[in-house]
């Protein structure tokens, strides 16, 4: 007997029985939607986390150096010197001085700004992947003369500040003058003054004297030339800072895309372990299944006697058991992947997550699914074939 | 399938030198069939023999107890014996496991029961088709074969009918039908008229007999004397032996089995008589 004809009965066995099999399958409905549900908000999360790091540079690698207990330095210059020689691996490398407990006034306005003020090289925007919307960038001049410029994101720019005017204009920092000289471009929202786009960065060289009254630059930002040079970046730098200093304690080097890494991995594992939980109920479901089909053999001997005396083998009556279990399962998991996604689509926007079922999280559910009706239906199936045809036809 | 057959020919060249008990389509050879139950031991076949030729209209009969439906089972493949060898079509079935019983039911049998045995939720066609469908058949052929089984029993109209949309008396012509459909060797007929009243059951015997003028072979168990005479050959079995053979038409085939009788030998019979 051929498979699809044993589908076709199953089918049919199927409709005789329309509430039960619905209610029967429920259980892999649930479970493969959960399944699918739970997937696709994590790969929202994660694919939301990654984004994240993306804008922030997931190939970005920053240097902090603490020098500490050791009388030894790394200048400016050594970095320098140390990536002239890679710049091939890293194309851009910046100093970073953060500066905080500033004010920032722009001009004409009662009170500060609160914004963020970073000194940086005249590399940083290539570090960074920002470009220049109005004016220009720092230069080494800048750098090499301290110079009070300044360079801002868009939000300062905005009419909510500047009105589009902020070029050529002056900000107060700390009470000190600086010429706006450049307005970098847009990056995520302007208009948003905690966003990224609310920043003013000054030559490193002037925060430094200025502000933060620092002698040497702790922390750099570097850029990998792309995410396989990653990890050769962070050694070049692992051996140029431990020749310098001999103590691995003395600096680190964090690459963002380990800690992306890190993240994701976390996430992933997360998403498993909560997607394993749902996956319970599908070997609940598998179950109800396996009940379902014992009971349907015990009411069916008749006519599987019948079928035996007609000469139906074993091997007939098992696959066509089997089968109808299959048949259960798989149209239950095909339901249950529409409550899926059409659950996605409608939690994800109440979480502010894009969820998105992945092909992957489909394909294992109906795998699943598949795999559940072969396993609990392969039990009444058996004993459906060895059934006595003798007793069989006799069973009222 | 064919391999089966040619295989299990093989394997008995002993059938000849049984000589004369061998010539028939079923051969039943010191068949015994043994029940433990308890401490006691229940012989429902206690050394039967008998052969049946080809064409021949048979009717097995005896009261309940009597081991007829033991027969039946054994004949119809659904069980084998605990001693003895059953013969069918010259192929030694006695020691088949279950699924080369499954293919010689299939080739070689056609099952009609007391109670039709129809699958209700098929289509009587779909009954019908069963068999053929478990023999391989195209479901092009399938549909062919049983709507020409259908139209033998004169009911091709009633193809797309559920069988509970069916008389009693239509639906065991379906299950005769459904036993023709793969041309078996044997029509085995387990109390064809139990379950009808005497017209429907009349006229179901009347086809059974027109199968026969048309070349059938046909077994009929019955426990029903008024049944039996429309065979040409009546066994009649009382506790797992055979207590009479022969025609149905000799004044002996007709006596009460509760009244002790001597076996009787009617050598001018078919040629089944017993041998010992």
């Amino acid at each position: 007997m051929g498979i699809f004809q044993s589908f076709v009965l199953a089918i049919k066995s199927l409709l005789n029985n329309k509430m039960r099999a619905f209610l029967t399958m429920l259980g892999i409905i649930i479970g493969v939607g959960s399944v699918i549900l739970i997937m696709s908000l994590g790969n929202g999360v994660t694919n939301e986390v990654n984004n994240a790091f993306e804008s922030m540079g997931a190939r970005t690698i920053t240097v902090t150096l603490t020098g500490r207990g050791s009388t030894r330095t790394f200048s400016e210059e050594d970095m320098f010197e140390c990536i002239e020689k890679n710049r091939s691996t890293i194309p851009a490398f910046s100093p970073e001085v953060s500066v905080s407990m500033v004010s920032v006034r722009p001009k004409g306005w009662n009170e500060n700004l609160s914004t963020k003020v970073t000194g940086v090289g005249e590399e940083y925007l290539d570090v960074k992947s920002y470009d220049v919307e109005k004016g220009r960038f720092f230069t080494y001049v800048d750098c090499a003369a301290r110079q009070k410029v300044c360079f801002v994101g868009a939000y300062l720019d905005s009419t909510e500040v500047y009105g589009g005017n902020a070029l050529g204009n002056t900000i107060k920092i700390n009470g000190e003058a600086y010429t706006i000289v450049g307005v970098c471009s847009e990056i995520t929202d302007a208009t948003s003054d905690t966003g990224s786009d609310n920043f003013v960065y000054v030559p490193y060289t002037t925060a430094m004297r200025k502000l933060t009254r620092t002698s040497t630059v702790s922390t750099y930002s570097l850029v990998a030339a792309d995410d396989d040079s990653v990890q050769p970046a962070k050694q070049i730098l692992t051996n140029a800072l431990y020749k310098a200093y001999e103590d691995e304690n003395a600096y680190s080097i964090l690459a963002l895309a380990d800690i992306m890494d890190i993240a994701t991995g976390v996430m992933d594992t997360m998403v498993i372990v909560i997607a394993c939980i749902a996956g319970i109920s599908l070997l609940v479901g598998g179950i109800g299944i396996m009940n379902i089909m014992l009971v349907s053999v015990t009411e069916r001997t008749r006519e599987i006697g019948i079928r035996k005396a007609l000469g139906a083998k074993r091997a007939d009556i098992k696959i066509q058991f089997v089968i109808e279990a299959m048949t259960t399962s798989v149209i239950g998991g095909i339901l249950g992947i529409v409550v899926g996604v059409v659950g996605a689509q409608n939690v994800g926007p109440m979480l502010e997550i894009n969820a998105v079922p992945s092909i992957g999280s489909v394909a294992l559910s109906v795998g699943i699914s598949v795999f559940i009706g072969v396993l609990f239906g392969y039990l009444p199936a058996k004993k459906a074939s060895e059934l006595n045809p003798i007793d069989a036809l006799r069973y009222e | 399938m064919a391999a089966t057959a040619v295989e299990t020919q093989a394997e008995c060249p002993a059938a000849d030198e049984k000589g004369a008990l061998m010539d028939g389509l079923i051969v039943f050879d010191h068949i015994y069939k043994i029940y433990q139950m308890g401490d006691t031991e229940v012989r429902a076949a206690d050394d039967i023999s008998f052969s049946i030729k080809e064409g021949e209209f048979v009717a097995i009969v005896g009261q309940s107890g009597s081991g007829k439906s033991t027969c039946m089972n054994i004949i119809g493949a659904l069980d084998v014996p605990t001693d003895g060898n059953y013969y069918l079509g010259g192929i030694d079935v006695s020691t088949m496991n279950d699924n080369r019983l499954a293919t010689i039911r299939n080739e070689m049998l056609g099952f009609i029961f007391q109670q039709y045995n129809l699958i209700p939720k098929l289509t009587v066609l779909e009954n019908v088709e069963l068999p053929l469908l478990y023999a391989g058949y195209s479901k092009k052929d399938r549909r062919k074969m049983a709507l020409a089984a259908l139209d033998r029993v004169g009911l091709s109209e009633k193809a797309k009918n559920l069988p509970s949309q069916l008389s009693g008396g239509q639906q065991q012509r379906v299950s005769i039908a459904r036993a023709l459909a793969g041309n078996p060797s044997v029509i085995l007929a387990d109390e064809p008229t139990g379950a009808l009243d005497s017209r429907t059951g009349r006229e179901v015997l009347e086809f059974l007999q027109k199968l026969h003028a048309e070349g059938n072979t046909i077994v009929l168990i019955t426990h029903d004397n008024s049944i039996a005479v429309k065979a040409e050959r009546i066994i009649r079995l009382q506790d797992g032996k055979v207590v009479y053979d022969g025609p149905s038409n000799a004044p002996e085939a007709l006596v009460n089995p509760d009244i002790p009788i001597e076996l009787q030998k009617n050598d001018g019979a078919e040629k089944g008589g017993e041998d010992k």
